[in-house]
């Protein structure tokens, strides 16, 4: 299949041979999960249990909340222990609302209905389904699966393209999914391209995966599925370029993928979504590598939701030597972590414990322009001018060379020989602009509440007034009423006296 | 593990510093052979250039009241130092380094705002300061006298010529550039001028008179292609600069080549090598992409060929770098990615219309 040109990309080394050809052992039952009502992109759950109550694994503890939310199910069965606060897998170590549960180690599920023939089930259904398991963009994202796939279905789409990229360095665990599980990622695959009703389903997936690309072909043999191998480059797995590679087509500024007909989902969505669709089996489980130079023994496991990162370190053999960094997710896009009892949630595709040789950080110089940056940036930005325009607070500069174009991916940060933090700028002013815009919308929904207050004011005003004047008249007429029966009556009597007047 | 960091959490293994010390690599075979091409005198105006740029920096920066160490631990002011002397007359007085020197990174470099900030490339401005201001000394070239040469001096002989300006009179030669601009003030043809004087395989050697470090352009030429292959510099620039050179010089020397001398010439000849592999690729004062980097070096290309042919000095590679120095800010302003999802203006890219309804899968479009 022809491939189309990038532009930019780094080949950051690779490290993916720690753990590649380790296969995906199941972590063992840890005594408590911390599970938060936030996993994905959206609103918060809202839990359905109490402290107290027994759930078995796969109940739903947390229900999905407004049209972009997800909900939440028990890891494992057991008791709720508590509802509060916990620690989030954050940079800022700050608490989020969690559910605790203390597992009673039978690990029980609930009730599950198998589907012979999931094609049964209509479109519709099959998302609705998806949603219900709270299945969420495994790739990182945290999407709501299920909104992407009803928009999809709405706009209507041509192409699905599956994400088997896998570009983070040391991250394995999609590609082990893919060599061990590949039939029934095939069938989540079809399931998905059924749900959205897609005619073309393209599997990318990077050629250092070799041993993958070769499981998911013998897979998708004889079916509609297209396996492309395609150059191992960072950030091939970002959903713009796997896109763009892939069909040479671009997403447009403003748009989504839906715009120009073209669905993209994680590999490892595609199981979850077979796990719930055929099994009946919500998503309270995934793969992560845990891997680094610190780690004794780098591995891929399947994790519940919920489990402390420090627990995942222990059956990785521990260190080998003090970390300088705890990371989740991969080391282009991950976030650093202070607290290793932050639990695995179900964006977290890696624990990595990196050496401070492997981060390679050191202080940063001042800008000579080599514009190596503008020549890695897989968008076509000028991140040595953005972080000028930045640095002085200038945002509206930064914007117009394309600040919110910017996929934060890192590539800028990377390849910079000065070690300027160039995507945390970028990421500064990001949220500096939605703060900004908060703002503006807080004050214009302020100002709309007190026009509508002054046009209350002025209303109920001039009702009373009309009020005041009805009343005014009513007492008017029936005085007048009054008087005239009062003077009537004795105006028979009167009259020569009036006359008089007169 | 107190510090929070934001991503990446890996990055290339270089810095400033490696950068620098990689273009100083580059630039050493060229720089040797220069000393052996004009002996000791050679080394004593370089090591000079290099003091004065390091204490010069330090006492800047100092006024300046910032931390000295970090400074000059980046490369960047003694990389300065080492351009201006591989382009200096190897013979000159050694206050021609220092006074190069000093201009170069005090008021090119660091009065602009150091590292980074300056407008136009250090070493080319002072080069340019001292053209001006010293014509005699900055057009003194001497014939090569490697060492172990009947004329090449010693080491004591050396000093005489670096701190006393000892004349040296039986060595003075005329560079290749300067020669033809004189015989062509006398009406000689380019033939004639040119007849005895010019070799080009002793040129690409670097067997001639010039400046210290200019003259091997094969020397130059393997720098560059390191620094490429380094991933340094890109070729855009350097090619450009090339070209630049090369087309006019082939036209016009096609139409009329009693007057216009061809590009081999052009190409070999004064400062046009280390021009294109080390000074056009300078970062600072170059455009920000590839394509405005290929603009910049056209022009410093078509500027130097222009400056040679038709200007008052023979040479015109600095001048040239200098002029398109002041342009990179108008090209970088012109001259930018298209960026993803929007078209070359930075308008987003139209979103299409609704694709047609539902088709199951199996059914093959």
């Amino acid at each position: 299949m022809k491939l189309f040109k990038l532009r930019g990309g780094i080949h950051p080394a690779g490290r993916k041979e720690l753990s590649a050809e380790r296969a995906i052992r199941i972590l063992p039952l840890p005594k408590r999960l911390f599970v938060p009502l936030q996993q994905h992109i959206g609103a918060p759950a809202t839990p359905v249990v109490q402290v107290g109550d027994h759930v078995l694994k796969g109940q739903l503890i947390a229900a999905s909340q407004g049209v972009v939310s997800a909900p939440v199910h028990a890891p494992t069965s057991g008791v709720i222990v508590a509802l509060g606060e916990y620690p989030a897998p954050h940079p800022s170590g700050l608490t989020i609302p969690t559910i605790t549960l203390d597992s009673d180690g039978c690990d029980r599920w609930i009730e599950t209905v198998i589907l012979n023939d999931p094609f049964e089930l209509s479109s519709e259904e099959v998302s609705t389904r998806v949603g219900a398991a709270g299945i969420v963009g495994l790739g990182g994202a945290t999407f709501p699966a299920a909104v992407k796939l009803s928009l999809s279905r709405k706009t209507g789409v041509h192409t699905l393209i599956m994400n088997g990229g896998e570009c983070e360095p040391y991250l394995t665990c999609d590609d082990r999914i893919m060599r061990e599980r590949a039939e029934q990622i095939v069938e989540g695959i079809q399931l998905i391209a059924y749900a959205v009703g897609a005619r073309q389903v393209l599997i990318g997936i990077e050629d250092n995966k070799p041993e993958a690309i070769a499981a998911m072909r013998a897979a998708a043999s004889g079916s509609a599925v297209q396996v492309v191998e395609i150059p191992s480059m960072y950030p091939m797995g970002s959903e713009k370029q796997l896109i763009q590679v892939l069909t040479g087509k671009e997403i447009p500024a403003t748009g989504r993928p839906a715009d120009i007909g073209i669905l993209v989902h994680n590999v490892g969505t595609a199981f979850a979504v077979s796990e719930a669709i055929r099994y009946g089996k919500p998503l309270v489980s995934r793969l992560v590598t845990v891997s680094g130079g610190a780690i004794k023994e780098p591995c891929n496991l399947e994790v519940l939701i919920g489990t402390p990162a420090e627990e995942l370190i222990e059956f990785a053999g521990g260190y080998a030597q003090a970390p300088a960094r705890l990371v989740l997710g991969g080391p282009m896009m991950g976030q650093q972590i202070t607290n290793p009892a932050v639990p695995v949630v179900k964006g977290t595709s890696g624990v990595l414990a990196l050496t401070a040789d492997e981060i390679g950080q050191a202080e940063a110089s001042p800008c000579i322009r080599c514009s190596t940056c503008v020549r890695a940036c897989p968008v076509g930005l000028l991140p040595l001018e953005m972080a000028a325009h930045i640095r002085v607070a200038d945002l509206s500069g930064a914007v117009k060379l394309g600040l919110k174009d910017c996929i934060s991916c890192g590539s800028c940060s990377y390849v910079c020989p000065a070690h300027i933090p160039l995507v945390h700028y970028f990421n500064y002013a990001k949220g500096d602009l939605a703060a900004q815009e908060r703002g503006k919308l807080k004050q214009e929904a302020t100002k709309k509440l007190a026009d509508e207050r002054i046009a209350r004011m002025q209303r109920i005003g001039r009702e009373r007034e009309e009020a005041a004047l009805r009343r005014k008249a009513a007492r008017e007429a029936k005085e007048k009423a009054a008087l005239a029966k009062t003077t009537l009556a004795p105006n028979e009597k009167a009259a020569p006296a009036t006359e008089e007047v007169v | 593990m107190t510090q929070i960091a934001h991503s990446p959490h890996a990055h290339v293994p270089l810095t400033i510093n490696k950068v620098m010390r990689l273009v100083m690599i580059a630039l050493t075979p060229a720089t040797l052979f220069g000393f052996w091409l004009y002996g000791w005198p050679s080394i004593n105006l370089w090591a000079v250039s290099l003091l004065a740029a390091l204490l010069g920096e330090a006492m800047v920066v100092r006024w300046q009241q910032r931390a000295v160490r970090p400074v000059l631990m980046d490369g960047s002011g003694l990389l300065t130092a080492w351009l201006l002397a591989v382009s200096l007359p190897p013979w000159a007085p050694w206050w021609i380094a220092v006074l190069g020197s000093l201009f170069a990174v005090i008021i090119s470099k660091q009065l602009f705002g150091g590292l980074g900030q300056n407008v136009f490339n250090p070493a080319m401005a002072a080069r340019v300061m001292l053209l001006i201001s010293f014509p005699v000394e900055m057009t003194t070239w001497i014939a090569p006298a490697p060492f172990g040469s009947v004329h090449a001096p010693s080491w004591l002989e050396s000093l005489a010529v670096t701190f006393s300006g000892v004349h040296v009179d039986g060595m003075a030669s005329a560079s290749l550039l300067g020669h033809v601009k004189t015989e062509f003030t006398r009406g000689i043809g380019l033939d004639q001028a040119l007849s005895g004087y010019y070799a080009p395989l002793d040129a690409l050697w670097g067997n001639r008179a010039g400046s210290l470090g200019e003259t091997a352009a094969l020397f130059l030429l393997a720098g560059g292609l390191f620094l490429i292959y380094k991933r340094i510099i890109t070729w855009h620039a350097p090619v450009a600069m090339l070209l630049g050179v090369t087309i006019p010089a082939l036209i016009f020397s096609a139409v009329n080549p009693g007057h216009y001398a061809g590009p081999v010439y052009h190409l070999l000849s004064g400062g046009l090598m280390l021009g294109a592999f080390f000074i056009v690729t300078d970062p600072v004062t170059s455009p920000n992409t590839v394509t405005g980097q290929f603009i910049f070096g056209l022009g410093c290309g078509l500027l130097t060929w222009i400056i040679r042919t038709w200007g008052g000095y023979p040479e015109g590679v600095a001048f040239a770098v200098m002029l398109m120095n002041a342009a990179t800010p108008i090209i970088d302003h012109y001259v930018k990615p298209r960026i993803y999802g929007r078209d070359r203006k930075g308008v987003a890219l139209p979103i299409a219309a609704p694709i047609s309804p539902i088709a199951p899968i199996g059914k093959e479009s």
